[in-house]
């Protein structure tokens, strides 16, 4: 059983208003505001995803009290990281000056969620585990389409987690779908591919994004209450994957919980991917909004389609 | 149809007043393309029947027509 000890998040500096997109695509502030909660990103300029997550690391470390030297794996849930080999983690932990097992898993917008099952999974061989969600989309969207542009941040987050019976459920899951929401690989030069080249931008179905985001996280976190014979009731937090402030208000009104219960930072940040959830949580810690004995539920969903869903006694 | 049509988005806009016919567009009725998602997962919820997203619904006759394929 898990535990987290510390979170750390790391933006870049670059923040982006929608009001400056609306200067480069054909948009404006209150058509993104009301359609997706986001007012503001921040993107890449001089930093690198490596920097992102390297940053969240170091402040995770920091507010779980505990050395780099002490970490005995490191798993980063990225899209992408700065090459394609090496891992990203490897970029970290040579960061860190560390040595120890360090991969990437790709779960999309819920690999924060299936690294923590991972590590729930080696914790009996490794003490401390170092969870990273980072991901860069400034890199995978095309800034001349104005219905995905607007949407997405980079940012990393990241946490610490020990020995300890926080952790009370934890499911990952995927129900294979993969046109809904996808980003080809770019295309090499071989002389021998007679595949189409692809600029590799990200492509969304929005609609039934929409449609799986808010009936699978309902179902999920359902599924989650049962298993534990809760009601929504008695989750004090509900920490969604942030990628839409509609579909946390779709979601919620299926429960029929309090808007206090869901928080929300996609007004600030926008949809970092698979940092989302981390950097939340890192925020809500930071505010003292969770506290000792909360019972946190934190819920990720994305391109796969996969889910994640896991609830913790905080302590 | 349009009566139980009626009752959800009555519901859905929180309007007891609100009137519609087929001719009424969403567009009409304010609803953005996440909001016309989220009105057809309540008619499917209510009603059982399972829409086909398809971005040429942009109103209730089209909606009705849809749903009335979707019965046979």
């Amino acid at each position: 059983m898990i535990k987290i000890i510390g979170t750390g998040r790391k933006l870049p500096m670059r923040s982006v208003l929608n009001s400056e997109l609306a200067e480069m695509v054909d948009t404006g502030d209150e058509w993104i505001t009301s359609r997706t909660g986001i007012k503001n990103r921040y993107v890449c300029t001089e930093e690198n995803l490596t920097d992102l997550a390297e940053g969240a690391a170091r402040a995770a470390l920091e507010n779980a009290l505990i050395s780099a030297q002490e970490i005995e794996m490191i798993i980063c849930a990225t899209i992408a990281g700065d090459f394609s080999f090496p891992s990203l983690a490897c970029c970290v932990a040579e960061r860190l000056g560390i040595k120890c097992p360090a991969f990437d898993i790709n779960a999309a917008c819920s690999g924060f969620i299936y690294g923590l099952e991972i590590a729930e999974a080696f914790i009996s061989k490794y003490t401390n585990i170092l969870i990273i969600g980072a991901d860069m989309m400034s890199r995978l969207i095309d800034w001349n389409d104005r219905a995905t542009c607007v949407l997405f941040g980079d940012g990393a987050g990241a946490c610490v987690v020990t020995r300890g019976d926080a952790l009370k459920y934890i499911q990952s899951n995927a129900a294979p779908d993969t046109g809904m929401l996808y980003a080809k690989s770019r295309s090499g030069n071989s002389p021998f591919s007679n595949e189409k080249p692809d600029a590799g931008f990200a492509v969304m179905q929005g609609q039934d994004v929409y449609k799986f985001a808010v009936m699978s996280v309902a179902e999920e976190i359902n599924l989650a209450l049962a298993e534990l014979n809760l009601s929504a009731a008695n989750i004090d937090h509900f920490v969604l994957h942030q990628a839409n402030s509609r579909i946390v208000d779709g979601v919620r009104s299926r429960l029929k919980q309090p808007p206090e219960k869901f928080p929300t930072n996609i007004a600030e940040y926008a949809n970092t991917t698979a940092a989302t959830i981390p950097i939340l949580l890192d925020e809500m810690i930071e505010e003292n909004r969770i506290k000792s004995g909360d019972t946190v539920m934190m819920v990720g969903f994305g391109a796969g389609m996969t889910t994640g869903t896991c609830v913790m006694v905080w302590q | 149809m349009i009566e139980q049509l009626t009752a959800i988005l009555r519901d859905y806009k929180s309007d007891d007043a609100l009137q519609i016919s087929e001719a009424t567009t969403f567009e009409e009725l304010e609803l953005d393309s996440l909001d016309i998602v989220q009105l057809i997962m309540n008619i499917e919820e209510e009603t059982g029947v399972t829409v086909e997203m398809d971005k040429a619904i942009t109103d209730i006759g089209t909606l009705v027509k849809v749903m009335e394929e979707s019965k046979k």
